[in-house]
């Protein structure tokens, strides 16, 4: 499908984005210059565990260096949720009395220059006595050294229980399976990290904060929370973003102490995270631990699956989305696009003296296919079958769908089996069986591997109502105006940042109102200009805010055919819109839009009395009809050759074969999953954020903490 | 995190240079092309107060030769050794060794006396060098001396470098016709330091037959008389000269580093690549 014009939906259009970005003419939170701006830099702590029993500033900076006693009525973040038994933390922007990681800001430092910043911050002393560190999240639950928060009597964030009886199936599975399997901690590492300038804008009474976020609209309402400010009083601007996967999805620290500090200094600040903050200060993801037995029949078929699985959740609940999103999601999702008789699911989420985690690209749905994956392999070598044969005899079937799997997800459609045929096919598998079985030359070992998930995007209220956390998305709104020289104005809520919402969604509005994706403006990422919403994350923006740009469209098609049907005294019904033009059907009649725009705004003398004054310019919102959520699905395989002698493996070949239903643009889409992929090579044979013993941090610059790079990833992959 | 403060100076001849950090009194760091030194100030792993920019310094990039040797200014960068500037005095090794560098960014700037100077055990040309028995050349406000580069480094990121003594130049004795080499290093990324080197070296017309166990947690071990790992591949004699070099308690240290020597062996014997 590419739409009538060749440029709507399932065109691959080139990137609005790219003439700024490529021309290095974009604008981030560090390109922005304000009068008089001071820097700010944060004294972290280098412990990871400790009370805090004095803090010194150093004689003559008393005016520039700031702690919590000195934001003494700034409330601490509190990101609870409705879950029975959740603990709930409270981050202070500046610690009170404990640091609970390495790199928890402590006090705050402002100056002309960052370097200045710095060399005040070097000299604030503060005075620990430290605490035993709690490092290891199975430890931290069954036999804790100390306690990271003391008032909850143990270091769980949340217990969950999926319960099931398997007595009669231990009884009698003819295939029974226990592993262990652990994720690595890692580090979202965008290309920009985190960055925040406040100015207190004194004309209109109200903080004007430019932030790297992802979710500009909650940032507000968090800020508002926490400073007592009302909502009005805070203009949140998320400007071009470098990356976010999740890394930006938060309230932050600094943001609160930025926005305190602007209003009672009376000048911009800004801070600028810088890569080793990035890495030891901020926040991690993905640690998880598996303790999983799998019940198949002899035939490979599943029975049932029983785990234990815990997250190391770090010191924090972080807001919006709390300690306990990456543990619920490890139960809801566990099971993955298979089919099983029993499930049973026990998650902690621990409490570790490590920086907190966010739900980073996949929200835990990474740790969860891998550690199921692996049990799908160890069933087929068990059962004496081809790894694709054990997935085949389990997935979901076409003829199945829509189908509610066991923990309820709402399976929306799809031909699970075949993305596995395909991908199975394409790797050709044969050839690499009979190499196996020849052996290589050079000593190396060769390997296929397969991996088949669905993943959840656009989850809906009824998904988070039962969560219960500080942000529950509902609906979606775009206003959208048809201007006078009829270039459309889309203002939506969310942030795009490498989603490419700018080319995408003027591809919607095109395949509605027929107007060139060069005259559609998307304005995004900032409270002031844009109508509510919970912003940018879980795969929900093609959905939820295309949905409503979409639906803005239409309304404004309609108001431009009544519009254009009174001037050319045609019924609506006629009019068809294309080109950007309104044309009256099997005639060479027609009008630009910038004819019918100038029309309402600059000539409405040639407009009949009786026009619906409603005009051209409307916020209409988008709510999917069902809100579980869509389900799309992959099947990734992959060769590649192992070095026993050194541990070096090389990706020999890597296919991909996705369904992604409509694509709005097939090139956005191939480059989202080309990037996804190179995160998840990352993910599996490079990076790893490692503490010791004590709770401090082995990586704490790129030399150690080690993304994958252009070399490291295949050059072509086969996407179908 | 940003630099602490710091003067700058870009004098034009060694002798200037050296004035400079006599006077800085032991504050002053020689900065050349910023590759190990950047990312330390801004670390504020160190905090000079001066920095002495020697790439004004024209012996310093110069390059000379003798039938015996070839003399390359300690500000010679990766890059001209990588793209053959410099008259082939080694039978290719040097040029190999430089390409396999980083990123070519990191080439255009690091150079060979600052990686050298820096004595970080995993870097390619303090290994490189102690295989090719390479003299350094430094001087101080009391002259100039000579030492080889096996004596020059004292262990990681420590040399015989006084605090106000440049490293000027290093020499390399020229290889035979007959000589040949093998190289291997193991880094699971590009840029990234090596978890093991394997070097080899067999000059007969020299009577030359060394081999180097690099990116150890010191300096390189040189096995000045390596026939039995170079000539002929003896696994218990590699193993032993990994054990010399002290890596031979931890199991992934002694295979790691076992498995490069094996490789540089097999390279040097598969045609010198
Ligand atoms: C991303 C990255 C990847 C890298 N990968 C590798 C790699 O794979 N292999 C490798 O070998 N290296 C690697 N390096 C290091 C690189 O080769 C550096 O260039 C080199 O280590 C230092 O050279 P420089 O000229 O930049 O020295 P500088 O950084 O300027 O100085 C380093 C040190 O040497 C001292 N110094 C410099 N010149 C002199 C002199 N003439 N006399 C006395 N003291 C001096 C300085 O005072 C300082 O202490 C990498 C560097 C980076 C940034």
């Amino acid at each position: 499908m590419e739409g009538k014009s060749g440029k709507g939906v399932g065109a691959s259009l080139l990137r609005k984005e790219d003439e700024r970005h490529l021309r290095g003419r974009g604008e981030f939170v560090g390109d922005i210059q304000r009068p008089g701006m001071l820097e700010a830099a944060f004294v972290r702590s280098p412990v990871a565990h400790a009370r805090i029993k004095g803090i010194e500033k150093p004689a003559g900076f008393e005016d520039r260096v700031f702690t919590m006693d000195d934001l003494a009525d700034v409330k601490a973040i509190r990101a609870v949720t409705a879950i029975k038994g959740f603990k709930p933390s409270d981050m202070w922007p500046l610690a009170r009395g404990k640091v609970r990681h390495v790199g928890e800001p402590i006090a705050v430092c402002v100056a002309a220059t960052r370097a200045e910043a710095e060399d005040i911050a070097a000299q604030v002393y503060v005075d620990f006595e430290e605490l035993p560190a709690v490092v290891d999240m199975v430890e931290a639950r069954t036999s804790p050294p100390s306690l990271v928060h003391e008032e909850w009597g143990d270091n769980v964030f949340l217990e969950t229980l999926v319960d099931d009886d398997f007595t009669a199936v231990r009884a009698r599975a003819p295939i029974k399976l226990r592993r262990h399997v652990r994720t690595a901690r890692q580090s979202m590492a965008p290309m920009e990290g985190r960055g925040v300038l406040c100015e207190w804008n004194t004309r209109l009474g109200q903080l004007e904060m430019y932030s790297s976020a992802q979710m500009p609209h909650i940032n507000r309402s968090g800020l508002s929370e926490c400073l007592g400010l009302d909502q009005g009083a805070i203009r949140v601007i998320a400007p071009d973003v470098g990356g976010g996967f999740g890394y930006k999805g938060i309230l932050l620290s600094e943001e609160i102490c930025l926005a305190w500090l602007s209003r009672r200094l009376g000048r911009p600040v800004r801070w600028l995270e810088d890569r080793r903050e990035q890495l030891v200060a901020s926040t991690n993801c993905r640690e998880h631990d598996y303790d999983i037995t799998i019940y198949a029949e002899r035939d490979g078929r599943l029975i049932g699956i029983d785990c234990d699985a815990t997250v190391d959740s770090g010191a924090y609940s972080l807001y919006p989305f709390s300690a306990c999103l990456e543990g619920a999601q490890v139960a809801s999702i566990l099971p993955g696009p298979y089919k099983m008789e029993h499930f049973r699911c026990h998650t902690w989420s621990a409490c570790t003296n490590k920086p907190p985690i966010l739900p980073y690209r996949g929200v835990a749905r990474t740790g969860v296919c891998f550690a199921l994956e692996l049990m799908m392999d160890a069933v087929a070598r068990e059962a004496g079958m081809e790894p694709y044969e054990v997935r085949l005899a389990n997935l979901v079937l076409p003829s199945e769908m829509p189908y509610d799997n066991i923990t309820k997800k709402h399976f929306d459609s799809g031909d699970y089996p075949e993305a596995v045929r395909k991908a199975v096919a394409a790797i050709d598998l044969p050839k690499w069986r009979a190499r196996q079985k020849a052996g290589e030359a050079d000593g190396r070992r060769i390997g296929v591997g397969l991996s088949v998930y669905c993943e959840q995007g656009a989850h809906g209220t009824s998904v988070y109502s039962g969560w219960g956390i500080p942000m529950v998305p509902g609906h979606e709104q775009c206003f959208a105006r048809l201007s006078p020289d009829g270039v459309l104005e889309l203002r939506i809520g969310a942030q795009s940042h490498g989603q490419s919402m700018e080319t995408t969604f003027a591809q919607v509005a095109n395949e509605i109102l027929g107007v060139d994706p060069d005259k559609v403006r998307l304005i995004h990422g900032d409270t002031a200009l844009t109508p509510y919403s919970t912003g940018t994350w879980g795969s929900r923006c093609a959905v939820m805010s295309g949905g409503a740009v979409a639906t803005a469209a239409r309304e404004i098609a309609q108001r431009v055919k009544k519009i254009a049907g009174k001037l050319m005294e045609v019924a609506v019904e006629d009019l068809v819109l294309e080109d950007g033009k309104v044309k009256v059907a099997g005639t060479d009649k027609q009008m630009t839009l910038a004819e019918v725009a100038h029309v309402w705004y600059r000539a409405p003398q040639r407009l009949p009395a009786d026009v619906d004054p409603g005009g051209l310019e409307a916020t209409v919102g988008y709510k999917p009809q069902r809100d579980t959520g869509t389900f799309s699905y992959a099947c990734h395989a992959v060769v590649v050759a192992v070095d026993p002698e050194i541990g070096h493996t090389e990706i020999l070949d890597y296919v991909i074969v996705e369904d992604g239903g409509t694509l709005i643009n097939p090139m956005v889409v191939d480059g989202q999953i080309y990037g996804g992929t190179a995160q998840g090579i990352g993910t599996a044979l490079y990076e790893e954020m490692n503490y010791d013993g004590e709770g401090q941090p082995l990586a704490s610059t790129l030399a150690d903490y080690m993304p994958p790079d252009r070399p490291k990833c295949p050059n072509r992959a086969s996407s179908t | 995190m940003k630099a602490a403060a710091f003067d700058y100076e870009k004098p034009a001849d060694v002798a200037a240079a050296v004035k400079l950090l006599s006077g800085a009194q032991g504050m002053g760091k020689v900065i050349a092309g910023g590759q190990s030194l950047g990312p330390m100030l801004n670390l504020r792993l160190a905090q000079p107060q001066l920095l002495v920019d020697v790439r004004g310094i024209a012996e310093m990039c110069a390059v000379t030769e003798t039938p015996e040797a070839l003399t390359i200014g300690a500000c010679v960068t990766h890059a001209r050794i990588e793209d053959g500037k410099l008259p082939d005095a080694t039978r290719g090794l040097l040029p190999a060794v430089a390409a396999d560098i980083a990123y070519r960014a990191v080439r255009n700037r690091g150079t060979l006396g600052g990686s050298l100077a820096h004595a970080d055990p995993a870097a390619d040309w303090v290994n490189t060098l102690a295989l090719l028995d390479a003299v350094a050349i430094l001087q101080g406000p009391a002259g100039r001396r000579e030492l080889k580069v096996t004596e020059f480094m004292h262990g990681p990121f420590a040399t015989a470098l006084a605090e106000d003594e440049l490293l000027v130049a290093v020499r390399i004795a020229r290889l035979s016709k007959a000589a040949r080499w093998g190289y291997y290093k193991f880094c699971r990324k590009t840029g990234e330091f090596a978890e093991a080197i394997g070097a080899m070296l067999v000059d007969p017309e020299r009577k030359v037959c060394r081999a180097v166990v690099g990116a150890t947690t010191s300096v390189p071990h040189v096995v000045a008389d390596a026939r039995a790992i170079a000539e002929r591949f003896m696994p218990d004699e590699a193993l032993k000269a990994v054990e010399a070099a002290g890596l031979g308690d931890d199991p992934y240290e002694r295979q790691m580093h076992f498995a490069a020597l094996k490789r540089a062996a097999a390279r040097m014997h598969g045609g010198g690549s």
